[in-house]
């Protein structure tokens, strides 16, 4: 059944791969011929710009579209092409199979989570080399199973929105094969035997990331976001690797039976780096949750994020939101047993948790993109669940990741559906007054709403409080730190939540004409969030028990974690005007949007006009893309340049053959110029030779 | 054992087809056609051939197989051949990829299509030679003589400073092999034989080990090539055919790797531990200098080239760890980037015959027109980032697993590179192949042909294949090299124990 669930996605994504080539090969055809344009190319036209001579008369093609000035439009590219060939079978194809999918992963969430059938499915071996035995399984327990639950459920609904959404796109087939071989990479790293094959899945998704982010790859902005993706995940890669390296070192296995096992033998352990004795346990976490700042973004390495919204909506909710993110808070408590043994790995994990949950909150107040306020509040709901990673209460940060999976989930494919309304506008400034016109949209963002603000009885409400208290229960020197700041976020998430609700749909509208033409849209995106605003109601409640109940955890999760023994009951031990702390915020984080955006709407202009320096630091996200590029980009590039001019160029190819075959010529020249033709020349250079050579002969043999 | 010479056959056929090639005389369309066609055929049936060698040879055996020895010249040099778990995998990888480059300058190459075929087939049986002799000289004579084929493909066939590139290869690679040559020489004098399995048990004085070492050092460092003598190889890529550049990255450089691994570990053990700081600080450099190089680069060619020293530099570091995951990850590695920069240079040879030019700057929009161009191109980009599930991954993360295990600083600066090759490869793909299609020279641009996706497919199968499952390479080699890192562990705990207890 695990095999199912992990492969059917790869066949759809391969049988729409192979029905995108068939178009593509269609629509393009052969040949290794090109119609030159006069002479504009030379045949050997090294070093020569083939593109300068008729520049001119490049006629850029209506179609073609530019970048549209930053971020301003998430749009599909006008369909100047026909639909693919087979984009229905192929969509019909990838949908279909993740429904399936997502069935079976519910039958498999019940039947490892409530009748205990863990299973470990060995394929086939990878790399095999002396002590190094890496093999391809998959591993179903019950951390799997609510992972397998998560990625289907989501994927399969997005699939089914895309359908709608994409409507337009020429280019369905490959994106759908795109989406299905992200849930294919996603599948594998949750069912993941060994650190390597998470890698695999790791980098895996990452790929099929880029490829989303850039799927209209005619815009600049794309590509670059896609790289930056792709190569800030790298960042995060290099700890991880690292950290298997020293798994491996250490323990000589990379399998995690045989590293939870062998985990409590490397107390007291060190690692030698360049004369630091560093703890190998906390040394090893810290690195392997390296990978996950990347993945998910936190304080340092989440610069990605938003840039990644370039990407169409769908796959913003599906890899930005509900799966892909949460990578990194799946495999913390992945590898609980690790972590439970190193306290100061975990002050680590709550330190950037409770960091990036405030930083990206104060972010999000002030963007005007709206798809750029979700990116930036999912940031912050993952420091969240790292907080409650590093409090060891790993099934409350895996019940918050199951509860945001559907209503960040929602609130993006909301978001989808108001900017398909509004023609692809995605600033909130141009929109308002909305609700009138998509009523139901309007509703189900309410529910995604009120489910991330944390309202009682909405989901995020049980998720998220219990995330607070472990923060407040947890023995870990930033407890405090985490707590005062995931409260504080509290407030702040109902503040720009709220900010973008009232924004889009309240008030009166600022683009008449988009406001006019606005529509709901069609079914296929209509059910999707139909059923993702069910989610976001029912996953609360319901699971709260199997997720937060000290029994029920111990019953549902059995070995698949390792609790901090003590950190349920501690949480049960908070008191009860504590509790209603978060509750508190959030009212106050309405009041004043409502206050800001409803009742007195000049405020927010009069406060930034009064801060102007606060405000430009937050739109500016903390200034991190320009540090950064200060800090690494420009230095690399300049580096790079420096050593291929100066170092390969006039270093070791001056000093090497370039300089020695041009003193080669210098000594020929010279040597032209001793050959004077005159006899006692020559007799003299003689003389002087069989002197030096028998002096040599009388010392240095001599010597001996 | 055998009954019939296969190696030798495997290694002179392609001389014969050279010779066949050699006959059919005059320079009309038709010589051209069959030239071609012969120089095909011949390619081909070398690979089924080695084929059998694949079928036939027993991975549990730590020995030579396949070998043939009969006197040569004077006494102690002999012909003798033979293969184990390290060399098979360099002989089917030389005599796989011929086939490709024979279809790959199949319509680039018009002038001298003859003398063009000839070269390539006597390149391929000095390649294979060079991967199968078990004597010094013989070896030096195949290693040696490989230059002059490619100096003359360079030499004539290349771009239009081909002149200058195929002096600076020359002369570079000459300068080391000469040290090379002294130091076999003074081997011969040491133990009055050049068989190398012989040498290989025979311990060598530690004084000789030093010198010997280095001299074959020189050599070695500048075929991988390993920085600071890296200059060579993006001039000798940029001006060389894309046949020619295929097989430089592919297989030539290669014989450095293979020449540590034959005689520098077994026969210099003490050295060679001795000078692994060496070899680690150069490895690391290489890999970040040249990564970082690569990333400002504004020609095609030169930023694979690049990337090749940073690959290469995976290699040299993996070998001289010492373990065997190192060892074994070199030999992979060094089979994956055979395989994987020689499709990147054919993917740029296919766009550089429609175009005629190698600059990225002229380049942009294809995957508009040329889809399934860009999706091939993607595979190769990716394997040559090292993303899980091709086979770049598998041999850098056992390069670098193997040493970290040994070397911690050195296989944590050597881990940057992954972020770096991210950086350029992406940023090639993204310029060549991303991006409106706006320049009006690719307007009219077409997508692979049958005969490019002849070259390409294969390439692309074996990069998921050996991704996926390593299996295959990784169990041919693993006695020999579990054996060479034995011998090479032994030898200096010995030393070590013997320094103790004085």
């Amino acid at each position: 059944m695990v095999q199912a669930i992990v492969f059917l996605p790869l066949l759809g994504a391969i049988l729409a791969g192979l029905i995108s080539l068939i178009g593509a090969h269609a629509r393009c055809p052969s040949g290794d011929t090109v119609q030159h344009n006069g002479d504009v190319h030379a045949h050997d036209a090294h070093g020569s710009a083939p593109i300068g001579g008729d520049a001119s008369v490049v006629h850029v093609a209506h179609h073609e579209p530019m970048d549209h000035g930053g971020h301003g439009h998430d749009d599909h590219n006008a369909p100047a092409e026909p639909a693919a060939w087979g984009s229905r079978p192929a969509e019909l194809i990838t949908t279909g199979l993740l429904f399936v999918a997502a069935a079976l992963s519910w039958f498999a969430l019940v039947d490892i989570g409530f009748l205990h059938h863990d299973a470990r499915i060995a394929l086939f071996p990878w790399i095999n080399s002396g002590d190094l035995q890496v093999a391809w399984a998959l591993r179903a327990d019950t951390l799997t199973a609510v992972m397998l639950v998560v990625v289907t459920t989501v994927s399969s609904l997005v699939h089914l929105y895309s359908i709608g959404y994409m409507d337009e796109d020429p280019y369905r087939p490959r994106f759908f094969g795109y989406l299905s071989l992200f849930t294919f990479a996603m599948l594998m790293l949750v069912t993941a035997d060994n650190l390597v094959q998470l890698f695999f899945g790791w980098e895996g998704v990452g790929l099929a990331s880029y490829l989303l982010i850039g799927f209209w790859y005619q815009r600049p902005s794309a590509n670059a976001a896609a790289i930056k993706a792709f190569v800030v995940n790298r960042v995060g890669d290099f700890g991880f690797a690292l950290g298997i390296f020293a798994v491996f070192m250490m323990i000589g296995s990379v399998d995690f039976e045989t590293i939870f096992g062998a985990a409590p033998g490397l107390a007291g352990k060190t690692i030698d780096f360049l004369g630091w004795q560093a703890d190998a346990m906390t040394l090893i976490c810290v690195l392997l949750f390296m990978g996950a700042m990347g993945k998910s973004a936190q304080f340092l390495l989440h610069t990605w994020l938003p840039d990644a919204m370039e990407g169409p909506t769908p796959v913003s909710a599906l890899i930005h939101a509900a799966t892909m993110v949460t990578a990194g808070v799946f495999m913390v408590a992945r590898l609980s047993p690790l972590f439970e043994l190193a306290p100061n790995a975990q002050a680590v994990v709550m330190f950037f948790g409770a960091t990036t949950a405030f930083f990206a909150a104060t972010v999000g107040l002030v963007q005007n993109d709206i798809k750029r306020i979700v990116a930036y509040s999912t940031c912050s709901q993952l420091g969240y669940m790292f907080v409650a990673m590093g409090a060891g209460a790993y099934s409350v940060g895996m019940f918050h990741l199951f509860t945001h999976a559907f209503f960040k989930a929602l609130l993006f494919l909301g978001s989808g559906s108001v900017i398909y309304a509004m023609h692809h506008e995605q600033d909130i400034r141009m929109m308002g007054g909305l609700w009138r016109r998509i009523p139901y949209t309007f509703t189900v963002m309410s529910i995604g709403t009120l489910a991330l603000t944390g309202f009682p009885l909405f989901a995020g409400y049980f998720s998220k409080d219990a995330i607070i208290e472990s923060a407040y229960a947890a023995h870990n020197p930033f407890a405090t730190y985490a707590y005062l700041l995931t409260v504080v976020a509290a407030g702040l998430t109902s503040f720009y939540s709220w900010r973008l609700i009232f924004k889009t749909f309240f008030g009166e509208p600022h683009d008449k004409q988009h406001y006019d033409d606005a529509h709901e849209s069609p079914m296929w995106m209509l059910v999707p969030i139909g059923v993702l605003a069910a989610g976001s109601i029912l996953s609360g409640l319901p699971f709260k028990e199997i997720f937060v109940g000290p029994h029920g955890v111990e019953e549902f999760f059995r070995e698949s974690v390792k609790m901090n023994p003590h950190i349920l009951e501690d949480m049960e031990q908070m008191p009860r005007l504590l509790g209603l702390l978060p509750t508190l915020m959030m009212v106050i984080g309405f009041a004043i949007s409502y206050l800001f955006y409803i009742s007195r709407p000049y405020l927010p202009v009069e406060l930034a006009e009064q801060q102007p320096l606060l405000y430009r630091f937050l739109l500016n996200k903390w200034y991190f893309d320009e540090l950064y590029d200060i800090i690494f980009v420009r230095p690399a590039k300049w580096l790079g340049y420096t050593l291929w001019k100066k170092g390969d160029g006039f270093i070791i190819d001056g000093f090497g053959p370039d300089g020695v075959s041009a003193r080669v010529l210098d000594v020929t020249r010279n040597v032209v110029k001793i050959q004077t033709g005159y006899l006692y020349h020559y007799a003299f250079a003689m003389l002087i030779g069989v002197a030096g050579l028998i002096t040599w002969f009388m010392f240095g043999f001599g010597g001996q | 054992m055998t009954t019939w010479p296969i190696l030798s056959v495997v290694t002179f056929l392609p001389l014969v087809g050279a010779l066949l090639v050699y006959i059919v005389r005059g320079d009309d369309e038709a010589t051209r056609r069959n030239s071609r066609w012969i120089a095909l055929w011949t390619t081909l049936i070398t690979f089924a051939i080695s084929l059998i060698l694949v079928a036939r040879f027993d991975p549990a055996v730590t020995d030579f197989q396949f070998v043939e020895k009969t006197n040569w010249l004077a006494s102690g040099i002999t012909y003798h051949m033979g293969v184990d778990g390290i060399s098979l995998p360099f002989v089917i990888l030389t005599t796989a990829l011929m086939p490709f480059c024979i279809i790959a300058s199949w319509k680039s190459v018009t002038v001298r299509v003859r003398e063009y075929m000839m070269a390539f087939l006597v390149l391929e049986t000095l390649m294979v030679g060079t991967f199968s002799a078990l004597d010094l000289v013989l070896f030096y004579l195949f290693f040696e003589g490989g230059l002059i084929p490619m100096f003359l493909i360079i030499g004539v066939w290349g771009g239009p400073r081909r002149v200058y590139a195929s002096f600076k290869f020359f002369l570079y690679t000459l300068l080391g092999s000469v040290l090379m040559l002294l130091a076999i020489m003074a081997l011969y004098w040491n133990g009055s034989t050049t068989d190398i399995p012989t040498l290989m048990h025979t311990a060598v004085p530690r004084s000789l080990q030093t010198w010997a070492w280095l001299a074959f050092f020189a050599s070695f460092a500048v075929k991988m090539p390993m920085w600071p003598v890296h200059t060579w190889l993006p001039d000798a890529h940029v001006e060389a055919p894309t046949a020619g550049s295929v097989i430089l990255a592919a297989i030539l450089l290669k014989m450095g790797g293979y020449g540590f691994l034959r005689f520098s570990l077994p026969m210099f053990p003490l050295a060679s531990h001795d000078f692994t700081p060496l070899i680690y600080t150069l490895s690391v450099i290489a890999i970040i200098y040249t990564s970082l190089v690569a990333l400002m680069q504004e020609d095609m060619k030169k930023l694979i080239a690049y990337s090749s020293v940073a690959h290469m530099g995976f290699v040299t570091m993996g070998i001289f760890a010492g373990t065997m995951q190192g060892v074994a990850g070199g030999v992979f590695q060094m089979i994956s980037h055979g395989i994987v920069s020689g499709a990147l240079f054919l993917c740029v040879g296919i766009v550089y015959d429609r175009m005629h030019t190698r600059e990225i700057a002229a380049y942009g929009g294809l995957v508009n027109r040329m889809p399934l161009y860009a999706l091939v191109f993607m595979v190769f980009t990716m394997a040559n980032v090292g993303l899980p599930g091709t086979s770049g991954f598998v041999g850098e993360f056992m390069t670098l697993i193997g040493t970290f295990k040994v070397a911690i600083p050195t296989a944590f600066f050597a881990t940057l590179g992954v972020i770096l090759s991210a950086a350029y490869a992406l940023w090639l793909y993204r310029k060549i192949i991303f991006g409106a299609l706006v320049k009006p020279a690719l307007m009219s641009m077409k997508d692979l042909t049958f005969r490019e996706c002849l070259t390409l497919f294969p390439l692309v199968a074996l990069t998921i294949w050996f991704g996926v499952y390593p299996k295959p390479v990784l169990d041919m080699s693993a006695a020999s090299v579990q054996q060479l890192v034995n011998n090479y562990t032994s030898a200096v705990t010995a030393v070590k124990a013997a320094a103790l207890m004085q």
